[in-house]
């Protein structure tokens, strides 16, 4: 086993046996540092030791290649929990309203626009509905980088398979594509989703749950807010709705899920889908706006926010050496 | 198993800022459970005395009872002292009815305003089991974090973190700081889910409490 020196920098040049790698997680593991194993194209896989001060990389393995996640550090990571007193960084959550319905020539999609982290909002004008193809859009509720990443990844593999079978896609491959994978990852990529488009044999709309289930509906809501937007379906959808109605229809139901759910607001995206020709209505509706503005403006002068009290460390302290024969000042 | 838990944070936030001469007192009046709004018009403000008035945020079963236990306080401090109780007196008796519920507390953080008994602004500020303090503004519920460093910012008054403590209020006028409560409670608006709806501003001055209402953004 050859093994070469470190550099300054802590990488190990050589490939090392896979029983460093548990000696390694047991041992620094065990200080309240994050290990991550991440697999690396194919047969290696990068040792990333992450503290508040950033990431080090450790060393290299030559393990087989897996798929999905690695949970090998889950008990370590909950016993950090229970008797370290570490706190888990906490998901993005998108809140949410989103719904989909058929019209006569297609389906229409909507969505609110706020992204809260807690009580807190983080973001006022995110946008939730999602591209998949040119015919295929898909709105997304839950944590935000898990529906991100999601729909990127199967609208990225739903172009290929195009260019593979030279047509157009069809909604139930982006639909089968979404559930095998959400299926396979058990519910933890916590993405629920509206999906619709219009394809060779019609229009479709799907719901997609986290846990990798489907239904396929001619009118759907998802989110925190799909209650309200609901009971706005129930009481005014018909089949065959003209494309106006439509709209106003969606329109109407994200309103309801904006003003009755505290985990939605801001604004009314829309996106209205038929054979081909689809419509993003970003910003369909801006029912928020600021209510008071201060005329007076604001004025952040240096020294308006009271300073308690100072203290000022020097980093790099400076050694005078006294006068002598041939004195030099040091530094350290 | 799942125990009963007594307590709901309804959410809403409540602010005051004392001036020479004036104090003001405003919340929001959205009453909220979960992710749900229950009323979008519930007041946190209660007049105790002609020149003090509570602004309550927390717990709405805790703050209804913790009012109305004052306001028959109040009433029986009249009838034996032939006087309406002054404000200093009112911020001793809040702490002391908190603290008498030290072991099963009322979920109310107040923030309690007027006029001492030479005209100035005071405020004083709580936490849920009696912990008082005099200043010159403060911030109370979900979004007082989210206002209180503006308040620190843009009010020029001495900090009240400062050591030693400085009794003073802020050299602003009664309109500017109107409009900046007005501006600070919109922008909290924006972050807070649990602040919105409308404000209720009340203003305490030597011509006595003036109200005053402006709607805020309704998702």
């Amino acid at each position: 086993m050859k093994q070469k020196k470190r550099n300054e920098k802590g990488l190990a040049v050589a490939a090392r046996r896979s029983r460093l790698v548990s000696e390694l997680r047991s041992g620094i593991g065990g200080l309240g540092f994050w290990v991550n194993r991440l697999p690396v194209c194919g047969d290696f896989s990068l040792i990333l030791i992450c503290t508040g001060a950033g990431c080090r990389m450790v060393g290299y393995t030559d393990l087989p290649t897996k798929g999905g996640f690695d949970f090998g550090l889950c008990r370590r990571n909950q016993s950090l929990v229970e008797k370290g007193g570490l706190k888990i960084p906490g998901f993005l959550k998108t809140g949410t309203t989103i719904v989909g319905l058929v019209f006569k020539d297609g389906v229409v999609l909507g969505a609110d626009t706020r992204a809260t982290e807690g009580p807190i909002v983080a973001d006022k004008n995110c946008e939730k509905i999602h591209f998949m193809a040119p015919n295929i859009y898909c709105c997304g509720a839950g944590t935000a980088a898990d529906t991100e990443a999601v729909t990127d990844m199967v609208s990225s593999q739903l172009q290929l398979h195009r260019y593979a079978t030279g047509r157009e896609s069809r909604v139930v491959t982006a639909l089968t594509l979404l559930k095998s994978h959400l299926f396979k990852y058990q519910g933890h990529v916590s993405a629920a989703l509206v999906l619709g488009g219009v394809d060779c044999t019609g229009p479709h709309l799907h719901t997609v749950y986290p846990h990798g289930s489907t239904d396929t509906l001619p009118f759907a809501t998802m989110g925190s807010g799909s209650l309200a937007a609901m009971s706005v379906f129930e009481s005014k959808y018909k089949e065959g709705l003209t494309r106006e109605e439509g709209i106003k229809l969606v329109a109407e139901a994200i309103s309801g899920g904006i003003f009755n759910d505290l985990g939605s607001g801001s604004n009314v995206d829309v996106c209205v889908i038929t054979k081909g020709k689809t419509e993003y209505l970003r910003n369909y509706l801006l029912p928020n706006p600021r209510t008071y503005v201060s005329s007076k403006g604001y004025s952040f002068t240096k020294g308006q926010t009271e300073i308690l009290s100072t203290k000022i460390t020097q980093l790099k302290p400076k050694v005078e050496v006294a006068e002598g024969g041939d004195a030099i000042a040091m530094e350290e | 198993m799942a125990r009963f838990d007594p307590y709901e944070n309804n959410g809403g936030t409540c602010v005051a800022v004392a001036g020479d001469g004036y104090c003001v007192v405003a919340a929001d009046t959205r009453l909220s459970v979960g992710y749900s709004i229950l009323s979008r018009d519930q007041s946190k403000i209660s007049e105790l005395a002609d020149k003090c008035v509570l602004a309550s945020s927390g717990f709405q079963g805790d703050i209804k009872a913790l009012q109305k236990n004052l306001a028959a306080k109040e009433l029986v401090y009249e009838h034996n002292h032939n006087k309406k109780m002054s404000c200093p007196a009112m911020a001793q008796l809040l702490s002391n009815t908190l603290y008498y519920k030290r072991f099963f507390p009322y979920y109310t953080f107040n923030v309690l305003g007027g006029l001492d008994s030479q005209g100035k602004g005071c405020v004083f500020t709580y936490d849920a089991v009696g912990s008082y303090e005099r200043t010159g503004y403060s911030a109370q519920g979900t979004g007082a974090k989210l206002i209180m460093p503006v308040l620190d910012n843009q009010l020029k008054s001495p900090s009240p973190l400062l050591l030693p403590a400085q009794d003073a209020v802020t050299p602003l006028s009664e309109s500017d700081a109107v409009d900046l409560v007005k501006d600070v409670f919109a922008s909290a608006t924006e972050r807070d889910i649990y602040t919105g709806d409308k404000l209720e501003i009340v203003v305490i001055n030597s011509s006595g409490i003036h109200r005053e209402c402006i709607e805020l953004r309704k998702d």
